[in-house]
């Protein structure tokens, strides 16, 4: 059983054509086996770097201001030192970005997504459902800084900031919308999530409510069940662990989502109750500042993204034991 | 008043979904949601049509050969283009290839031929994870690994191409890994009855016999690593002018430039990245329904 594989890159060329007894030949679906097993343990090397050297890197940055020091601290005071850790880094409102957008954007999509796939699975017109679920599909496929692009300089000024106004209006006594309406801000950059992790949750709770034995569904419709009581009653109590496992692989890449988040957020360094207030994501943070920072703050961003990686790992691996335990997922849930 | 519901769930056989309903209440409930759940369809729909539309709208003006061969002016002065992002994305992308489908394929290749057992276990479920991993993250760790560790390459090309590498490996050996699973197994048996070993079973019949699916996938995945632009921020760094250099340079790339070009606020620069907004959405499209068209033409197994 090979658990580490030694590279041998000369393998696949030797090809004994017609001497398929011959000593090389028998030697050539070893060296095979060794490679491909090799290129597989690439994948756990590479997740393995990842962790190992991002920390390490990152390490000094929690030494000092320990763990959960760096997580909930307020101050963010860039030092320029090249030697030590000589300013103050506190994440949290990097941190409180990052969870109220993705919030936002779970609250939003979740609801729509079991919608859409229940509308996909139980009552699309057979010739409607696979060009519906395509185009849903589609969404999935445009890059991330078109939805920046797009949700900066259209959805922003022509939807969602005449919204804002009339929902500050409506709602400003409440401490979440608060005015005054800067544009930018929790709110948007939540809305554009919502729209961006769509497409992956409705894949998955799509999958879960194709494989829902039609026995059961049958039997309440021969009761006498109308169609929306055995999607209530029915297919959707049983999709429950599906549905939790989908809201957070959605989670996950909400978490992590960047340019759109980048440019959309506001990105300052403050935080506040608002949901029309600026403020910056984990993610965004990194993005914005890296470019310009100096060594040290790099250090400190580099802890930023090992918190952040920590936080989406977490979720992701509790996700896809939920998947796996409900059964292989095929297609583009599985991506 | 009204006739029982003549449509029915997709996969139900008819004559039990055409039960009439019982009270009125059970009936109106039933047909409201039916009403809701086609907004919410929709309305899921709405935002790609809007993109599409804006995009195109915006982009169609500022795209002309020019568009392709000229590198960008300052943000403030109409004309130019992406000569310098669309030459650092087709480089890194060229790289990332290279790198990653024959590795992912390779991965795939070991999962399902020679599997299952812990390894293969564990390279799937990891597989699967590194799905989720946010993409700034994978910058970060070339940055931390190649850009300032091991050997100090500095930004450049290869770096930025091993951060877009590592975004499309899962994508191509979870899809290479399906596709290798529906070569059917009468296929390999022959290839041994006829005394070939398990390599050449391999190369010559089951990696052939899903090429079409693997072109699939491979295609998804770059499609996937056109549009990345968080990674490159920290590896490529990215470059208005055209860069040749494999490494030691930062690098452009079309998500990079549009980035820098829709977060200042000067009109011509905007302008500029709805152009390359297009061009950008035209490449990912081209390549997403063209994977669809290959995978749904050549089906194997079914």
């Amino acid at each position: 059983m090979p658990t580490e594989a030694p590279e041998a890159p000369q393998a696949p060329e030797e090809r004994p054509r017609g001497t398929l007894t011959s000593g090389r030949g028998r030697l050539a679906d070893p060296i095979f086996k060794w490679v491909v097993a090799g290129c597989g343990t690439l994948v756990l090397i590479i997740l393995a770097l990842m962790v190992i050297r991002t920390t390490a890197e990152a390490w000094p940055v929690f030494a000092k201001e320990g763990f959960f020091g760096f997580l909930f601290g307020e101050e963010w005071t860039s030092g320029d030192s090249r030697t030590e850790i000589t300013g103050t880094y506190g994440a949290w409102p990097f941190i409180y970005g990052t969870l109220i957008t993705a919030a936002i954007a779970i609250v939003i999509a979740l609801p729509l997504s079991i919608m859409v796939a229940v509308y996909l699975t139980h009552m699309a017109p057979t010739r409607l459902a696979k060009p519906l679920s395509y185009t849903v599909e589609l969404l999935a496929a445009v890059p991330s800084v078109i939805f920046g692009l797009w949700g900066l300089h259209w959805f922003l000024p022509n939807v969602m900031r005449p919204f804002f106004e009339w929902l500050e209006g409506l709602l400003g006594w409440f401490f979440l919308f608060e005015g005054p309406v800067l544009g930018v801000g929790y709110l948007p950059a939540g809305i554009v999530l919502a729209i961006m992790i769509l497409p992956i949750m409705t894949a998955i709770v799509r999958e879960v409510i194709v494989v829902q034995p039609l026995d059961q569904q049958m039997a309440s419709y021969a009761l006498g069940s109308t169609r929306w009581e055995v999607i209530t009653k029915v297919v959707l109590p049983s999709s429950f662990s599906g549905i939790v496992a989908a809201a957070m692989l959605g989670m996950g890449r909400a978490l992590g989502e960047t340019i759109a988040v980048l440019m959309l957020i506001g990105g300052s360094q403050s935080w506040g109750a608002s949901l029309f207030g600026t403020g910056s994501s984990m993610a965004s943070h990194i993005a914005a500042t890296f470019g310009e920072a100096n060594p040290e703050t790099r250090t400190a961003l580099m802890a930023i993204g090992v918190a952040l990686f920590l936080v989406t790992m977490v979720i992701n691996i509790l996700a896809r034991v939920i998947v796996w335990r409900l059964g292989q997922t095929k297609g583009d849930a599985a991506v | 008043m009204s006739a029982p519901t003549t449509d029915r769930p997709a996969s139900a056989p008819a004559p039990l979904s055409q039960l009439p309903p019982g009270s009125g209440l059970r009936r109106f409930k039933n047909r409201s949601a039916t009403v809701v759940l086609t907004g919410a369809m929709v309305l899921a729909m709405v935002p790609l049509f809007l993109i599409i539309f804006e995009v195109l709208n915006r982009g169609i003006g500022v795209v002309n050969l020019g568009f392709f061969t000229e590198t960008e002016p300052p943000p403030r002065r109409d004309g130019g283009g992406y000569a310098a992002g669309f030459i650092g994305t087709l480089y890194i992308m060229a790289l990332a290839i290279l790198m990653s489908i024959p590795f992912g394929i390779a991965t795939a290749v070991y999962v399902v031929e020679y599997g299952p057992n812990r390894l293969t276990a564990s390279i799937r479920f990891f597989t699967d994870v590194m799905t989720g991993i946010p993409s700034i993250f994978v910058g970060l760790f070339v940055y931390g690994l190649l850009v300032i560790g091991w050997g100090g390459l500095g930004f450049g090309t290869f770096v930025g191409a091993v951060a877009i590498g590592v975004m499309m490996l899962p994508i191509v050996t979870r899809s290479a890994e399906e596709m290798l699973r529906l070569v059917p197994d009468e296929m390999r048996n022959a290839s041994y009855g006829l005394g070939a070993r398990k390599w050449q079973t391999i190369m010559r019949t089951v990696l052939p016999a899903a090429a079409p699916g693997l072109t699939t996938g491979s295609m998804l995945a770059i499609a996937r690593g056109i549009g990345e632009t968080a990674p490159l921020m920290l590896t490529a760094f990215g470059s208005g002018l055209i860069v040749t250099a494999f490494q030691g340079e930062p690098q452009g790339s079309v998500p990079l430039q549009l980035y820098r070009g829709a977060a200042q606020p000067f009109e011509a620069g905007i302008d500029r990245a709805w152009g390359a907004a297009l061009c950008l959405f035209a490449l990912v499209l081209v390549f997403t329904v063209a994977a669809r068209w290959i995978g749904s033409r050549a089906s194997i197994g079914k």
